[in-house]
This record gives structure tokens, C-alpha cells and sequence, in this order.
């Protein structure tokens, strides 16, 4: 059928929004709440800001173009006086019960209500009233500030549909309405996993990263230190996008000069510990499939990732009866944080007390795995300090870094050596790849006929495949979002499921998704951009298998014997309890 | 858990449930009849519904803060529930429920420390003809004034000695 809007006529399909239509037509109809995740198939229409209204020729009163179907011959106007006067009466009215600190604010620059209120010139608030306070809640990876929460409800979409976690609804009701966890708890007293997609989501500056930027500075200033840095896959290419690099750009070799032009002592690399990852992981894989294959009872298998801590935390808040499922093996940051403080601070002469070791991920939930007791020797964290990427790009604005200008540096041995498979951890299906590289070449002890496993990529939420070691098939599965996880873990849980490993990430698109990562707010498109980016930063490695990686056999020689060996066991490995 | 909310009750909670065959979609109708045992839905309540039903137990704390029939604190005995629909409030219902809120020295949504009382609002009983309308339980009082308040709480002051 066909529709004018704003006089311009497009065909459209039956059932389409005004808002969906207006868009595919290239005209921009502002909004606080709709988000539409197409790739993911997931939209949050609550109709709840009011500020996509239009003008619909016949129509007495202005429709949400959100909620408002299309119908045959409808002629729509998006910017009559009488449509920005309703969003304008509609975004003072919102103002008028939010704090008016945008300068101090850490979404200053980074907030749709900020930058609708621009587009609408806003120079006044009319109305004066009742304002909502509410305690803030601290979090240690993430802060509610419920005095900005604008009601769009994303988070609460983010948390219950896409995530299936339900920490986060809509309570109360009236003036007092607001979006909170049951019986008003902290969210650290709730059943929230830290995913962070709330943060990833929100337009406003009630939800954030707890920051710790400040930690970072101290440690850089004190002499008695030696600070060192160590930067998560999906960082290097989402990172430039505060800096006007296009989504995906690969800005590994500037952020490596960056950081040491902030005072690093030691820039290495997340890569170097996901290739250790492997090499323990895949090891406890092939130790399981061959327990099994003796006809061993109880083996539990499949074997699920443990990389991801908001999926680790879902498993222990969750489904803990499925807790020996997950691989033992730390997740990249801790084994980095483990390897640091006592291999490297070994060789560097200097005590674990003087050495404090800060990361750079793409998580919030990473902020909360650093500080979990388990990761503690004495009273000293193996990793000390972990950032989101969006503030190493304020920590590099803030220290006055020409980031654009800077030329290219490359990472400090040891820790800085990696390869194309560490790469790849950053995406959905990127640590199956790299595990299965190594796993096939130390069960059949021959090389792979080829390196890329194309059947293991892409978007969809689950996927599966089967990849023949020899004779011998090793199904796999991958999962990411933790909604997709939710349906893998009750196909376990039904006796049903007849896979050897699964790949979670409790993110979509993975680690390229986090919660810590620039802010998606919804534009899945972006994220593919982040992942076409790390397959080919894969594809020009020159080595491109785990365990191939020279630093890697170096530290097995000189340090840690076998994978999965005592010592690797000390220091790689943990466990986990109901939560 | 709290005094109020034993085996017993919990047990019972999950029978509502079963007999609504732990359907998410009648939840509210759930809520009524659990709400039902003991005047009010303490968490523990909340908790064994949306265990039962397989749903976030911030959903269900969710409904039971929106709608105002439910309440999350005990009731009183007696509880009182001022009507501030649009016939009553016009006829003087504010008055009312000051006056309620200075005689009990609780404030909307309290209930007294002897737990004789529990006040509330609510929005029409369909009484309008008899505006301004207070419910105390099952007892409808219309055409109510001030002066006659002290009166009518005396009756259940009296009835409870």
C-alpha cells in the first residue's frame, strides 16, 4: 500500500509503523523509548515517551508513530507547528522531573534526552513540580541513578526479553512509577548478572558504569608502583569510535601508543591470556571427551565456556545444578591478572604487593569478577583495576591525547604475544573457533587441512555444528544473549542435548556487545561491523592457533608444565558455588 | 519468614497456583486469592507465585505494587478505605481522610500500632449517591461528615474490648 509522509509517497507493507516507514523513507522521527534490535528480532514500542507523535491527515488527536500502523493512503506530516509543539510540551514536561546537571553528568555528550532536547531547542522549562528522588544504588559494576529515568522501559525490555534475567520491572504506579528490582533491593541484592545491556541501552544517565577511572590515575601517579595494562579483544574496535573512526575501525596500534602516552609501564595484551584460555579449556574438553568415550558415567558434558562473567554469574544465581558443566578455567582477564602477579612478576624482579595490574574490557561485569574473593591472594586482587572501554576513551580525553594523530605502537612481550584465535574471543563463536583450532591438532596430532571454520560464525542466537576430528564428530553449540543461553541451558537440563561443548556469551554479538563497550543503544548493525572487523584482524595474524603461540609454549616450559597440570591448576583454574 | 506466613500458608499458595495450573497469564487472579489468606501479600508470598509460575519475581512485585487493591503491608482489623472518586471528592472526601489520618495518627497506607486500623485510598465504590463514602471492612458509612468519625471508631474500639 501506499502513504505520503511529509509529501513524499513510499510504498509500504501491511502492518508497518509510521515510525518504521518514516525511517526506511530516510526522514528521522525522534524518540526516547523505541528501540528496535532487527538483527535479534527483538522492539520495545511501549509507547511510553511521546515524542515520535505526527500529524495524520483525518485523525483528530496526534498518533505515536511507534504504535500507529500504517494504513492505505495515509498522508502523515512529522514537523507541522502543531507536532513540535506537542513534542516540546512533551520533553519540558519530562524535564521538568529531571535533574538539570548535564555538565556534571557522566552521559554529558552520550545522552538522547540531552540531544532530542537540542534538536527540539528547548530554552526553557515551563513547568515547575514535584521531583522523584531515589536513593542511588552502587553496584560494583553498575550505578542506578533512578532521579534520570525517563520511564522508556529499554532496560526492563533489555533484562526480561533479551537477556531473560527479570532483575529489572516497571513498579509502582503514577508519579512514583518507576523501573526497579523486586521489594526495591540494591541491584547487588537482586538477581541481576551485571550483563550490562541496561547500561549498553539506556538514553539517559540512570544507568552507568561504576567508574573507576580515578583508581587508574592514582596508580599511574604513585613511583612505588609498576602499573600495567591489559586491553580485552572487542576494545580495539569499538574504541575509536569516540574519536570519529567509523563503527569497526581497528585502532589496536594507537590505543597501544595511547596507553603507554598515559604512563603504562607494560602494555599487553587480553589476546596473550584467551590463547592460555585455550590451551587449559580445550585440554578439560578433550580430558572430558575421552572420560566419556571410556564409558564413564557422570562425565559432564557438554562443556560450557566460562569466559563470560555475567554468564558465569547466571549459572550460579540461576541454574547452579548445572555449575559442574562450566569449564574450570578462569576467564581471559583473571588468568592474565594470576600470570602477572606471579610469572611476570617473577622475571620483572618485583613483588605482586608493587605491581598493580589494570584491564581494559568491553564489560561491566568484568568490574564485579576482579573483586570476587576467589581471584584474591591475601588481601591482594590479582587483577586491581578494571575499565570499561568507554572510560579508557575518557581516560585518553582526559589526558589531553591527540588519539588521532598517534602513530601506531604494538604490544610488550611477553604477555603482549598473541594470535589470530586470541583475536576472535571478542566475538559470538570466536572462543569455540579458537578452541576448536587446537583442540582438533592436539587430538589428532596433525595441523588443520584449514583454519577458518565458517560454519561456526555469524549472528544467529544459537547455532550448531559438527566438526569431525578425524572419524570422530565433536558437536558444538554457541549461544549468545543469555536468553538464547536460558533455552540452551533447558535443553541440557531436559537430558536431550547431545553436544560436547557450547560457547556462551551473555551478551549479543558477545564481548563486541558488552556492556562496557561505546553505547549500542539497539543498533545491532554496529556490532557486526565490530565482528567483520576481528575475523579479519584474525585473518593477517601470522599465527592464528593458540597453541602455536611462541610466549605461550615459553610459559608452559618455564613456568606451568602441562595445561591443566598442578600449577596450571593453582593458577588458571577455579570454582564455583550457588549464589 | 515472618510469623504470619508459615508452611501452612505457603502450602496454600501453591494450591491457588496449581489450580490455576501455574498459569503466568492468570496472575493477577492468583494475587486476589492469595491475598485473600492473610490480608496482605508479604514476600514470601510474592516469591512462592513466581516460582510457581516460572516468572521474575520483580514482575510480580511489580503488579502488586501497581494495582492498589494489593498491599505489600498488613492490614488492619479493620480496615479503612476512603473513597476519593470524583462524587466524594467534590463532597468533602479530603477532610475525611484528614481527619481519619488525625484521629488514628497514621498517615495513608499505615496501619496502627494496636493494628486495630489500616487506612486507604481507593477510587469509586459505587456509591456515589451516598458521596462522601468511607468502607470500614465490609461496612459501607455514606453521607459521612467529620464530626461523626470519632463516634464510628469508637464502635470497633469498643467491640474489640
Amino acid at each position: 500500500m501506499k502513504i505520503t509522509i511529509d509529501n513524499k509517497i513510499i510504498e509500504v507493507e501491511k502492518g508497518t509503523t509510521i515510525l518504521t516507514a518514516a525511517t526506511e523513507a530516510g526522514i528521522k522521527i525522534p524518540t526516547l523509548c523505541h528501540m528496535h534490535l532487527h538483527e535479534l528480532n527483538y522492539e520495545n514500542q511501549p509507547g511510553a515517551c511521546r515524542i515520535c507523535v505526527v500529524e495524520v491527515e483525518g485523525r483528530k488527536n496526534l498518533a505515536p508513530s511507534c504504535k500507529t500502523e500504517c494504513t492505505d493512503g495515509m498522508v502523515i506530516k512529522t514537523h507541522t507547528p502543531r507536532v513540535l509543539n506537542a513534542r516540546r510540551t512533551v520533553m519540558e514536561l519530562i524535564l521538568s522531573n529531571h535533574p538539570n546537571e548535564c555538565l556534571t553528568c557522566s552521559k554529558n555528550g552520550y545522552c538522547d534526552l540531552q540531544s532530542v532536547a537540542h534538536d527540539l531547542c528547548i530554552r526553557k522549562i515551563s513547568y515547575k513540580g514535584e521531583m522523584s528522588h531515589f536513593k542511588p544504588d552502587i553496584s560494583p559494576s553498575i550505578i542506578r541513578d533512578m532521579d534520570k529515568c525517563i520511564a522508556c522501559r529499554r532496560c526492563e525490555e533489555a533484562c526480561n526479553t533479551i537477556q531473560s534475567v527479570g532483575a529489572l520491572s516497571a513498579i509502582n504506579r503514577g508519579f512514583n512509577a518507576v523501573v526497579g528490582t523486586a521489594f526495591c533491593k540494591d541491584i547487588s541484592g537482586s538477581n541481576c548478572t551485571y550483563c550490562g545491556q541496561c547500561v549498553a541501552i539506556c538514553p539517559t544517565g540512570a544507568l552507568r558504569e561504576h567508574p573507576h577511572i580515578d583508581e587508574v590515575l592514582e596508580a599511574l601517579a604513585d613511583p612505588t608502583k609498576t602499573v600495567i595494562v591489559q586491553t580485552a579483544p572487542a576494545v580495539r574496535v569499538a574504541l575509536g569510535k569516540d574519536f570519529g573512526y567509523k563503527p569497526g575501525t581497528d585502532v589496536t596500534g594507537k590505543m597501544i601508543t595511547a596507553l603507554r602516552q598515559l604512563g603504562f609501564d607494560k602494555v599487553f595484551d587480553t589476546d596473550f591470556a584467551a590463547d592460555l584460555t585455550i590451551m587449559e579449556e580445550g585440554t578439560e574438553l578433550l580430558n572430558r571427551i575421552t572420560l566419556a568415550n571410556c564409558g564413564i558415567k557422570n562425565v559432564s558434558l557438554p562443556l560450557l565456556t566460562s569466559c563470560c562473567p555475567a554468564w558465569v554469574n547466571y549459572m550460579e544465581q540461576h541454574h547452579s545444578e548445572l555449575l559442574p558443566h562450566l569449564s574450570t578455567a578462569r576467564s581471559p582477564q583473571q588468568m592474565f591478572g594470576s600470570i602477572a602477579k606471579s610469572y611476570l612478576a617473577e622475571k620483572m624482579g618485583i613483588s605482586r604487593k608493587n605491581m598493580v595490574v589494570v584491564s581494559v574490557m568491553p564489560c561491566v561485569a568484568k568490574k564485579y569478577e576482579c573483586k570476587k574473593p576467589e581471584f584474591f591472594v591475601g588481601d591482594n586482587p590479582d587483577v586491581d583495576i578494571s575499565i570499561t572501554t568507554r572510560e579508557l576513551a575518557h581516560l585518553i580525553h582526559y589526558a589531553n591525547i591527540e588519539f588521532n594523530k598517534l602513530e601506531d605502537g604494538v604490544f610488550d612481550d611477553p604477555m603482549g604475544t598473541s594470535t589470530g584465535a586470541g583475536v576472535i574471543f571478542g566475538t559470538t563463536g570466536g572462543v569455540i573457533e579458537a578452541a576448536t583450532r587446537t583442540a582438533y591438532e592436539l587430538y589428532t596430532k596433525e595441523p588443520l587441512p584449514r583454519i577458518n571454520f565458517e560454519e561456526l560464525r555469524g549472528f544467529d542466537g544459537i547455532r550448531t555444528a559438527t566438526i569431525y576430528f578425524h572419524e570422530t564428530p565433536i558437536k558444538i553449540g554457541i549461544a549468545h544473549g543469555l536468553a538464547n543461553a536460558k533455552k540452551i541451558v533447558e535443553w541440557i537440563k531436559s537430558g536431550k542435548c547431545n553436544l560436547h561443548a557450547i560457547e556462551v556469551m551473555a551478551c549479543p554479538g558477545g564481548c563486541i556487545g558488552g556492556g562496557g563497550q561505546p553505547y549500542h543503544r539497539g543498533h545491532i548493525e554496529v556490532l557486526q561491523k565490530r565482528q567483520t572487523a576481528l575475523y579479519s584482524a584474525d585473518a593477517n595474524c601470522k599465527i592464528r592457533k593458540s597453541h602455536e603461540n611462541p610466549a605461550i609454549k615459553a610459559l608452559y616450559a618455564e613456568y606451568l608444565g602441562k595445561p591443566c597440570g598442578p600449577t596450571a591448576h593453582r593458577l588458571l583454574h577455579t570454582h564455583y558455588s550457588k549464589k | 519468614m515472618s510469623d504470619n506466613c508459615n508452611k501452612k500458608i505457603t502450602d496454600r499458595v501453591r494450591e491457588i497456583c496449581a489450580s490455576h495450573h501455574n498459569n503466568s497469564g492468570e496472575l493477577i487472579m492468583i494475587l486476589h486469592e492469595a491475598q485473600s489468606l492473610l490480608g496482605y501479600l508479604p514476600q514470601e508470598i510474592q516469591e512462592v507465585v513466581a516460582e510457581q509460575l516460572e516468572i521474575p519475581i520483580a514482575q510480580v512485585y511489580g503488579v502488586v505494587t501497581f494495582y492498589s487493591y494489593f498491599s505489600i503491608e498488613p492490614k488492619g482489623r479493620f480496615p479503612i478505605s476512603v473513597c476519593m472518586g470524583t462524587a466524594c471528592y467534590v463532597r468533602g472526601a479530603e477532610k475525611i481522610l484528614e481527619e481519619l489520618e488525625r484521629q488514628l495518627e497514621i498517615k495513608v497506607g499505615e496501619t496502627t500500632s494496636d493494628g486495630l486500623f489500616s487506612l486507604n485510598c481507593l477510587r469509586c465504590v459505587g456509591a456515589c449517591g451516598l458521596a462522601p463514602v468511607v468502607t470500614i471492612g465490609d461496612k459501607v458509612y455514606g453521607r459521612l461528615t467529620t464530626d461523626k468519625i470519632r463516634d464510628i471508631l469508637a464502635d470497633y474500639y469498643i467491640r474489640e474490648q
